[in-house]
């Protein structure tokens, strides 16, 4: 019963241990990830996007399930003319935030250029 | 306490939700349409003329001649050739009957005067003002659609302009005339003076225009056919009002130019989206 109760005991602290360490390694990679995105969203402010999209792409490999990154990076492949690229970026952004409805708004808005594009170049 | 309390708690709320709200940031961005032709290897386009019929109110042929070099003197990179326009429907009848389209007395390719400078670098005397041939429909027009397959003639005058892109075609514009149900808008104001806006079915007799163009872009080195626009407008108006031609045409080439232009030049379409934090 003391041998159980000890095993329980270790296991507890294990997994409390682990928890301890991910945890911080998680809030860090979203940290670094944030701070990419902020310095993207003030260079793109100032109409720098190449920098602003090399951010983005920085942060979106930091911490890879940060949709406001993924959104962000959409906008700056469509800023770059890069259709297929901002697709796939918007996808991930709306899959990891499906209720987020300003990435929705910001998809909406791009595939109805992107489908006016394809109209063209089909016509 | 409580109170204070509660008011603590509520800022702290209040500030959350503002500090929450700079989370995301309106800015415009400028989605680049891409060109569907890939111009890079001219440098030079020669809005060559273009086989025109439908009504006689307008000259379709130099209208657009006009309207498109001045167009692309100021939203496209090609540097536009000023030159006579091309006597198109002419030259495709003479093809027809057998004689070569491509020569005249001293071996260019005739134009018809136009209002523009012609400081190309063989000018002939121009051949005096050619009697119009009666294209009224699409039908017509499909008799002299073999000149822009003519490649030969085609090289001639490419090599004439060193080699530029030629912007020539066909366009029809016609008359229209229908009478039948429309929806309108009627705006009525009631004695409260609220507005409200009730769509009405009205019968109705309209006149106008429609304009069918068709954008043929030519490789002046080759002489062969790149690409080819085909488009068709409408522009009707109340039996009652008198719009002359030339009004509704540059209505029509309004719509027209923009995907003119598209198919030459990158067109960026502006909008805004929202940054996320």
């Amino acid at each position: 019963m003391v041998f159980r109760a000890l095993v329980f005991a270790r296991a507890v602290a294990f997994a409390a241990l682990l928890a301890g360490i991910a945890q911080p390694a998680f809030a860090d990679a979203r940290s670094d990830a944030k701070a990419q995105v902020d310095f993207g969203i003030k260079v793109a402010q100032n109409g720098l996007w190449k920098e602003a999209t090399y951010r983005w792409q920085k942060a979106a490999e930091i911490d890879p399930t940060y949709a406001a990154a993924w959104n962000n990076l959409g906008i700056g492949y469509e800023h770059e003319g890069k259709f297929e690229d901002a697709r796939k970026a918007y996808e991930k952004a709306v899959a990891l935030d499906p209720k987020n409805i300003l990435i929705r708004q910001n998809y909406d808005l791009f595939k109805e250029i992107n489908d006016r594009a394809k109209r063209r170049n089909d016509r | 306490m409580t109170a204070r309390s509660a008011a603590t708690i509520a800022s702290v709320v209040l500030l959350a939700a503002v500090s929450g709200c700079t989370n995301f940031f309106e800015v415009p961005i400028e989605t680049p349409l891409s060109a569907k032709m890939d111009v890079s290897a001219f440098r030079r386009v020669l809005v060559a003329g273009f086989i025109s019929g439908g009504t006689d109110d307008v000259d379709a042929n130099l209208e657009t001649v006009r309207l498109l070099r001045s167009q692309l003197r100021s939203k496209s990179q090609l540097r536009v050739i000023e030159a006579d326009v091309l006597p198109l429907a002419e030259l495709a009848a003479d093809k027809a009957k057998g004689t070569p389209a491509s020569t005249t007395e001293n071996g260019t390719v005739p134009r018809v005067a136009a209002d523009v400078q012609a400081p190309g670098p063989t000018v002939p005397p121009p051949v005096a003002q050619l009697p119009e041939a009666k294209i009224r429909n699409a039908k017509d027009l499909e008799k002299y659609q073999s000149i822009f397959a003519d490649v030969a003639f085609w090289k001639k005058v490419g090599e004439e302009y060193e080699n530029p892109l030629i912007v020539t075609g066909t366009l029809l514009f016609t008359a229209q005339q229908t009478a039948g149900f429309v929806t309108r808008n009627v705006e009525s104001v009631d004695n409260l003076g609220r507005r409200t806006v009730i769509p009405q079915r009205l019968y109705m007799e309209r006149k106008g225009f429609a304009l069918t163009p068709k954008f043929i872009f030519i490789d002046g080195r080759t002489g062969v056919v790149l690409h080819t626009e085909s488009m068709h407008m409408e522009r009707l108006y109340s039996s009652q009002q008198n719009t002359p031609a030339l009004s509704s045409y540059f209505e029509l080439m309004d719509e027209v130019i923009p995907t003119f232009l598209g198919t030459l030049s990158t067109q960026k379409i502006r909008g805004t989206r929202v940054l996320l934090r």
